[in-house]
């Protein structure tokens, strides 16, 4: 009882103080409080008390008083009314941290260099686009199909097989030839596993990680063989200066005005550094229903390097290089 | 554009055509360029100053002009042509007392002497690289570039040069090693010579001496090395490759001191600070950054819209760290008088004791002056 004493003095002081202090704050914390205060610390009271959540042992039906109770269940009401709107969940994706490459569409001097740098033929509808596609030496099954499929996708493309020739050599006959992009197909343990996109005549040099790739046979609920039609091009989330170049050469692998009748669209979707190809067919129900078919194809690029002039490995100068361990240190730092 | 010019402590060169001056005190960049003639072929190949309080810039561009910017004024004062697109772009540009040194990758270097059309020529053999000028002889200069070996001019005697150097002893497979002489670079306070090439050597020649192959021979990486830069301090060196890895060599022994991280793509333009150990370096990713040579971290990273072909700092970055000395001149100052203060006092010790008492019990307060303060803020709602 001696306890019951003292805390009722305590109490006594406390009410006092807490009077003073707080006087939206019902009195009936009385009661709990008297439990907590034996229990735990001062503190812990005070956090208890500074914050809007009420000790978790407590419940309005223990208030004994029914007018008390009453109140106390109608400000509850009030609150869960009140209640703050439903959290966003934080993703990656939100939590990115800002890019400051990342283009403003009305800067000047990047529309410039854009205007005039190795795209702006194509861009300006003077050239073509003519695509070789060829793998590494001595293409395996898989390879060999997968080349073959993207031929049907992207629009005057030609597979010739690589008969172990040096692509420096390659490119200046290509360019005779009036090609604008050499696509390399490279493979490792009959799987494609890397890509290399050369604009040809003097563009920038792509090197690409390929994954996950899914050939016609093996994708499910797909629709009958694309067709010749030109198809429309979608390029997601390519926010970055190295995202907008990356992004403008993919664009430059279609012709320039797609056949709506064809109703096909390939898209270059870009997520995490990752670009997901993906070719679909669509066709439109009403105005607001689309039913989409995927056919053709569908992979995964990862960037690995960008270098400035035509294939080049050991003697190019690169634009942007990938490099493991300064630039993936962050979860929420991407650069495309 | 004068404000915005005359606090500007580096400048940058970018493949647009357009010269942009960067504040890094006050981390801002401008861009200077001529209205409405933003073109290609504008794009700027080489960039040294007009003179030697380095109140003037001068621009080559790749049609052929050099063009003047004055930093005082903020605006481009002059323009001459120098040459036209077909010899090749501008691969050095130096300023002698009354002329100006240009060199072309045919090999043209020529020197235009102030207000007369005369020139003189020489022909350093074709596919240069580099032109540099020797920064305490001026009327030296060294050339190298593509199977062009590094050669040394004195322009009062133009016709042959004074130093030649010679390949390499062939290598472990008795084969020719290649010469691709990239940049050159002159140590001060002696005769000698660092140049790194494209097969990712860094070698250092001596003239003074009989022999004419390489004094030292160091390799860095597997990538053709860019640009070359000395520090103030005597002894290293700083180059970058075309992937964008910088490192500090040691000139005596050979050996990578250290890398600097953080770049991503080719580094075009590298120079170090005349006397604080800094370093800016731009490339083909666009950024600008100045990395300390001491700890080799990063100090400041600028984000300029276009690829950056060439740098130049200016020996103004002292303004920042002036103001810092006067700062630390003051903090000395205090320091001694309450040195003096201390010392007229008797007992040194019991005071400090007593202080720290009193700081103990301030943090003790200190708690409960915090708890105090949330029973006000509680009051208060």
């Amino acid at each position: 009882m001696d306890s019951n004493e003292a805390t009722t003095s305590e109490s006594v002081s406390k009410k006092k103080g807490k009077t003073k202090k707080v006087k939206r704050k019902v009195k009936s914390d009385e009661a709990p409080v008297q439990e907590m205060e034996q229990a735990e610390g001062e503190e812990t009271e005070k956090k208890s008390e500074s914050g809007p959540c009420f000790p978790p042992t407590f419940s309005v039906s223990e208030i004994k008083n029914k007018q008390r109770r009453h109140s106390m269940f109608l400000k509850l009401k009030e609150e869960k009314r009140k209640a703050p709107p439903k959290e966003v969940p934080k993703t990656i994706e939100n939590q990115r941290i800002y890019d400051e490459t990342t283009v403003n569409p009305e800067d000047e001097e990047v529309a410039f260099d854009e205007g005039t740098d190795e795209f702006s033929a194509y861009f300006n509808r003077l050239t073509n686009p003519k695509v070789l596609i060829t793998t590494s030496d001595r293409p395996r099954g898989r390879t060999v199909r997968f080349c073959e499929q993207l031929a049907t996708v992207i629009p005057h493309a030609h597979v010739y097989y690589r008969r172990g020739l040096a692509l420096k050599r390659v490119i200046p006959q290509c360019v005779s030839r009036g090609f604008t992009y050499l696509m390399v197909i490279n493979e490792d343990r009959k799987v494609p596993n890397g890509l290399v996109l050369c604009h040809l005549p003097d563009g920038p040099t792509a090197h690409f990680k390929v994954s996950n790739v899914r050939l016609r046979k093996e994708m499910k609920r797909r629709g009958k063989d694309p067709t010749e039609h030109v198809p429309e091009v979608i390029l997601n989330n390519f926010t970055t200066r190295l995202g907008h170049s990356i992004g403008r050469m993919f664009a430059a692998l279609f012709p320039h005005d797609p056949q709506f009748v064809g109703r096909q669209v390939a898209t270059f979707h870009n997520q995490r550094d990752f670009i997901f190809f993906r070719f679909h067919r669509y066709i439109f129900k009403n105005e607001k229903k689309v039913g989409i078919q995927e056919l053709g194809p569908r992979f995964t690029l990862k960037l690995r390097s960008l270098q400035k002039g035509t294939f080049d490995s050991k003697f190019g100068e690169y634009e942007w290089v990938h490099k493991r361990h300064e630039m993936d240190s962050s979860r929420r730092k991407f650069h495309l | 554009m004068a404000a915005k010019s005359q606090i500007c402590s580096v400048w940058l060169g970018s493949e647009t055509g357009i010269l942009k001056g960067v504040s890094l005190t006050k981390k801002q960049a401008f861009n200077f360029c001529e209205m409405s003639c933003m073109s290609r072929d504008q794009e700027v190949c080489v960039m040294a100053w007009g003179d030697p309080h380095e109140s003037e810039v001068l621009v080559g561009s790749v049609n052929g002009t050099v063009k003047t910017f004055s930093t005082d004024k903020g605006i481009f004062t002059a323009t001459r042509e120098c040459g036209d697109p077909s010899q090749g772009r501008f691969t050095g540009l130096a300023v002698t007392d009354s002329s100006m040194i240009t060199c072309v990758e045919s090999g043209l270097l020529k020197v235009w002497k102030e207000g007369s059309t005369e020139t003189a020529e020489v022909n350093v053999g074709n596919g240069v690289c580099r032109m540099q000028q020797n920064q305490s002889q001026r009327h030296r200069v060294a050339t190298g570039g593509k199977e062009n070996p590094l050669k040394v001019w004195d322009l009062e005697r133009p016709d042959k040069p004074i130093f030649t150097a010679k390949n390499v002893a062939h290598d472990w497979l008795d084969m020719r090693v290649p010469v691709w002489v990239r940049d050159i670079g002159f140590i001060p306070d002696s005769d000698k010579i660092v140049t790194c090439t494209g097969h990712h050597q860094v070698c250092v020649y001596d003239p003074s001496t009989p022999q004419r192959r390489p004094v030292l021979e160091a390799q860095f990486g597997e990538y053709p090395l860019t640009a070359l830069s000395l520090p103030a301090s005597q002894g290293t060196v700083v180059v970058g490759n075309s992937h964008g890895e910088l490192a500090i060599l040691d000139l005596r022994k050979g050996l990578v001191c250290g890398c600097l991280k953080g770049l991503a793509g080719a580094v075009r333009g590298l120079q170090c600070h005349p006397s604080l150990p800094l370093v800016a370096s731009c490339g083909l990713d666009r950024f600008l950054r100045v990395h300390s040579l001491e700890d080799r971290s990063l100090q400041h990273k600028v984000y300029l819209k276009s690829r950056l072909n060439c740098v130049l700092l200016s020996s103004r970055e002292l303004e920042s760290s002036n103001a810092d000395v006067s700062g630390d001149v003051e903090e000395v100052k205090a320091e001694e008088e309450e040195d003096e203060v201390w010392d007229t006092m008797e007992t040194v010790t019991e005071k400090s004791k007593k202080r720290a008492a009193q700081k103990d019990k301030a943090t003790a307060t200190g708690v409960d002056g915090e708890k105090k303060r949330k029973l006000i803020k509680k009051k208060v709602m």
